[in-house]
């Protein structure tokens, strides 16, 4: 938020103007402190609205159309690859994690050569929600923080996207396994 | 015809699950981070009901290979850990489910971070 619509948005929130204020300076410093802390209240609705109005607006069609193309277009070519390796009798379960790892691996590399970035951004989440978006939150920062050093840098900032992913994933599958070891104990 | 109409249903199905998740960015003011968070909850919550495996047999790659694929082999795979081993499979399964994908990102993040000059994020 900019300065000046800070100054505004006070204004508006005390209705006090310039001149008004300098009259207040003549009040004791205890009710200017009281009157102050009350004009820098923190008013969440009108926060959100002044945030909204400077945010960029996207065009959603566009976004959604582009999230479509490019995301359907991957699990496209993820079919293709799969149905090939099933007809080279891997077992299915083989056959879906050797994708998985091909769609990584492609990512790893495009990300590296500084290409994905820009399908990226044209995408959205069309290359987010395929595992091409979880390969290229590891190697994004994996490269970006090459220069932290090797442990500390890319060590501990290649978790930054797949850290939480793990967490979660791993954490609701404990809880499901274990209202489910529960379900078999019982019936 | 049934690969073309498998190779039709992973594209739409993809690309449906995408746009939701683009629809997710632009309208609320979820990060992509939050995004595949919430994907991979959402897959383990419908392996966990029991509709992964239906849904990944109608779509196949258009489920299978985004963040709903992963939370949802996370549940097969605890489930089948806790059929085996009992309570234990509640903690082995899940990790075991996401080993390829995870280990497959790590390795090759780190190669890659390994042969590229660092340059900084362009923003």
């Amino acid at each position: 938020m900019k300065k000046s619509t800070l100054i505004l948005h006070i204004e508006a929130k005390t209705g006090k103007t310039k001149e008004e204020r300098r009259e207040n300076g003549k009040k004791s410093a205890l009710e200017r402190s009281a009157l102050l802390k009350k004009s820098l209240r923190f008013d969440k609705a009108a926060y959100n609205r002044t945030l909204g109005e400077g945010a960029p607006r996207s065009p959603l069609l566009r976004n959604c159309l582009a999230a479509f193309l490019v995301g359907g277009g991957i699990c496209l070519f993820a079919e293709a690859l799969f149905r090939l390796f099933l007809s080279l009798a891997l077992p299915d379960k083989m056959a879906g994690q050797t994708v998985s790892v091909i769609l990584i691996f492609l990512t790893a590399l495009l990300t590296a050569l500084g290409i994905f970035d820009s399908i990226g951004r044209f995408a959205g989440a069309g290359t987010l929600v395929p595992v091409t978006g979880f390969a290229n939150a590891v190697v994004s920062p994996a490269i970006d923080t090459k220069s932290e050093g090797l442990v500390l840098g890319v060590g501990a900032k290649i978790f930054t996207v797949a850290g939480p992913v793990l967490l979660f994933g791993v954490f609701s599958g404990a809880v499901y396994g274990l209202l489910y070891y529960l379900f078999l104990l019982i019936f | 015809m049934d690969l073309l109409f498998g190779l039709l249903k992973a594209f739409l199905f993809g690309g449906a699950l995408c746009v939701l998740a683009q629809l997710l960015i632009d309208l609320t003011r979820l990060t992509p981070p939050r995004i595949l968070v919430l994907y991979v909850v959402l897959g383990v919550a419908l392996g966990a009901l029991g509709l992964y495996r239906p849904f990944r047999a109608l779509a196949g790659c258009g489920v299978s290979v985004t963040l709903l694929g992963f939370g949802g082999n996370v549940a097969e795979g605890v489930r089948e850990a806790v059929e085996a081993q009992g309570l234990l499979g509640a903690l082995t399964g899940g990790l075991t489910a996401a080993a390829g994908s995870s280990a497959a990102a790590l390795c090759f993040g780190y190669l890659a971070a390994l042969l590229s000059r660092g340059k900084p994020k362009r923003l």
